[in-house]
């Protein structure tokens, strides 16, 4: 009970990490293998208020949402525009070489080793419930990603907001001709993915670690959960990313020797059966 | 295969394509001169040589098949792999053991291929990439076999031929690659020319048509896939052989990330600019990561974003641009 219940854990901070590649990959086609980098900044904007500054954790998340926000709209407005309707190819080109530039700019200013964070006492240790050891940590982890699943699902079905993003990714032009502004939209979209990435980075240091590797170690789990839960689809990642956590933590407790090869095997799989990922729409293009 | 002549058809075009150039002669005498001008660079030599044999493979893949690869590394590593393995179990023969490694690393290829013609060219990139990774913990974690992270050791080679041993100065290997290198790109030339290779360029300007012309695209394209696993394998081979070591390195992400920034670099679907680019790349990389080998990445990610923004075409694509501007040059 307890592996399901880190697993649990683990998936739903992949989850608040990938929603937003999900986005700018299914909703607005893009592929942005550049989105583990907003990750990292958010970790890294996390350590440094804390570690120096002496925010609190729970005052520094929205700090850390907001940073990273803002560093989206900026790329999105000044680099990001520019692509959206290049190739495939060079989209991934384009977002490696940020990546590039993102470890090593933080290489630069903070060196190789990991980032030390020390989480308030409020949200350490852990309390025994029958069968299952719970982290206090991991249960804060659950309820702000059920939180924010939640929230965006219904911002997605229920809002104008939502109406206006499915209507500029299904027909811009049409959309346009109805007097949606689609460039605001996108950059918004955009915005929310790399504030909820920063998040998920700040969230996540605990448990993923945080060094200039970030971007190249995990984007792989990202793209995995992006692909298992079908593009553009907030239930699907949602539900993906719980499996690939589920999936990680399991395998490599019980199987230690296999390691992380239990979950390219099930991206593979899925991909073989379900090209369009398990919860995918139709096939996009 | 035989050839139909059809009426009113005139293939003199295509074959004036596939005659050599001038310029192409020049250019491969630029190896041997580098052998005499850069003598004691040898070691740098080689390795730009197997690179570039790389980057064709990538551009059989790429440029000719339009298959997007975030995962060529996977054959590369293969053949590296496969030969390091013979020779630490007795196989030492250098020609035998690229042969087995283009052979292990084709049919690894043609198995994939299969995966890689489902769905678009997304599903592909994270197809790709995921055998890589796979490829990449297996080896990691395979640590009996292949060593893990310490790398495969002691591979003793036999001489080239039973006549010319692998030096202390890389003069065998240097000239070993290079030849490796020609014949390949050689035949590599042969294929894009021939009809295989002309029906790959009409599946990649535009897939409805083909069909309906008689040409099969899946099998055409697995075809293309096999092949550039195979001289994919051959490069991770010749690494092997002419550094006597095999690091996992040779699976990694960012083996396969950097070989499409060198073809882009240098431009796809020409053949040398899989060529130009490496050099370009490579002689990049020795200068710029002399001065400052920490922030070398840095500069790699700003000529990515470049490139891609401003010079989509790469090298090649200049080149051709200026060919034209100048008043009577060569078509």
């Amino acid at each position: 009970m307890t592996v399901v219940f880190d697993g649990i854990a683990s998936g739903l901070l992949l989850f608040l990490i990938s929603v937003g590649l999900s986005v700018t990959l299914g909703l607005m086609n893009f592929v942005n293998l550049a989105h583990g980098s907003f990750a990292m900044l958010g970790g890294y904007v996390c350590v440094v208020l804390l570690n120096r500054h002496g925010v609190p954790f729970l005052a520094a998340l929205p700090i850390v949402t907001a940073a990273s926000a803002l560093a989206g709209v900026v790329l999105e407005r000044t680099l990001y525009r520019r692509l959206y309707g290049a190739s495939h190819l060079d989209q991934v080109l384009f977002s490696i070489g940020l990546v590039f530039m993102s470890i090593s700019i933080a290489h630069f200013f903070f060196g190789a080793q990991q980032q030390p964070l020390q989480l308030p006492p409020m949200l350490s240790g852990q309390f025994n419930l029958p069968g299952v050891d719970v982290g206090v940590y991991r249960l804060f982890l659950i309820v702000v990603g059920v939180t924010i699943a939640v929230a965006l699902q219904w911002m997605i079905a229920g809002t104008r907001f939502g109406a206006e993003l499915r209507a500029s990714v299904d027909n811009p032009r049409t959309a346009r001709g109805l007097g949606i502004d689609v460039e605001r939209v996108f950059v918004l979209t955009f915005a929310l993915g790399s504030g909820l990435a920063g998040l998920g980075g700040a969230l996540g240091v605990e448990m993923l670690g945080l060094d200039p590797e970030f971007p190249v170690k995990y984007i792989v789990y990202f793209l995995i959960v992006v692909a298992v839960g079908g593009s553009g689809n907030i239930k699907g990642s949602l539900y993906a990313s719980l499996i690939i956590g589920i999936c990680d933590v399991a395998g490599k407790y019980y199987i230690p020797q296999v390691g992380a090869f239990v979950i390219y095997a099930v991206m593979v799989v899925t991909l073989i059966f379900r090209p369009q990922g398990l919860f995918g729409r139709s096939a996009a293009k | 295969m035989t050839t139909h002549s059809i009426d009113g058809f005139d293939p003199g075009p295509l074959r004036n394509l596939a005659r050599w150039k001038r310029a192409e002669y020049a250019f491969w005498l630029l190896p041997v001169a580098a052998y005499f001008a850069l003598g004691e660079q040898l070691s740098l030599l080689s390795q730009i040589a197997i690179t570039a044999l790389f980057a064709l493979s990538l551009d059989l893949v790429l440029g000719y098949a339009g298959i997007v690869s975030l995962g060529h590394a996977a054959f590369f590593g293969i053949g590296a792999y496969a030969a390091g393995l013979m020779a630490a179990n007795g196989w030492n023969d250098p020609l035998a053991g690229l042969l087995g490694a283009a052979l292990i690393a084709a049919a690894a290829g043609f198995i994939t291929s299969f995966l890689v013609l489902r769905g678009s060219d997304l599903t592909r990139l994270m197809v790709t990439l995921g055998v890589a990774l796979m490829l990449f913990e297996l080896a990691n974690k395979l640590t009996r076999i292949t060593g893990g992270v310490d790398g495969l050791q002691g591979i003793e080679m036999k001489p080239l031929l039973g006549m010319f041993s692998f030096d202390l100065y890389g003069k065998t290997a240097y000239i070993y690659s290079v030849v490796v290198l020609f014949v390949l790109f050689w035949i590599a030339r042969r294929i894009v020319h021939s009809p295989f290779g002309l029906s790959l360029r009409g599946i990649r300007l535009n897939v409805q048509r083909m069909p309906a012309l008689g040409a099969p695209v899946n099998a055409r394209l697995v075809g293309a896939y096999t092949l550039g696993a195979a001289y994919a394998g051959i490069a991770g081979a010749l690494l092997t052989q002419t550094t006597q070591f095999v690091s996992i390195d040779v699976l990694s992400f960012s083996r396969s990330a950097e070989l499409l920034l060198i073809l882009v670099l240098g431009g796809t679907g020409s053949l040398y600019g899989a060529l130009i680019g490496t050099i370009v790349f490579m002689t990049a990389h020795h200068l710029l990561s002399g001065i400052n080998p920490q922030y070398w990445q840095f500069w790699l990610g700003m000529l990515l974003v470049l490139v891609v923004l401003f010079a989509r075409d790469g090298v090649m694509g200049g080149l051709r641009a200026l060919g034209k501007r100048l008043p009577g040059a060569v078509k």
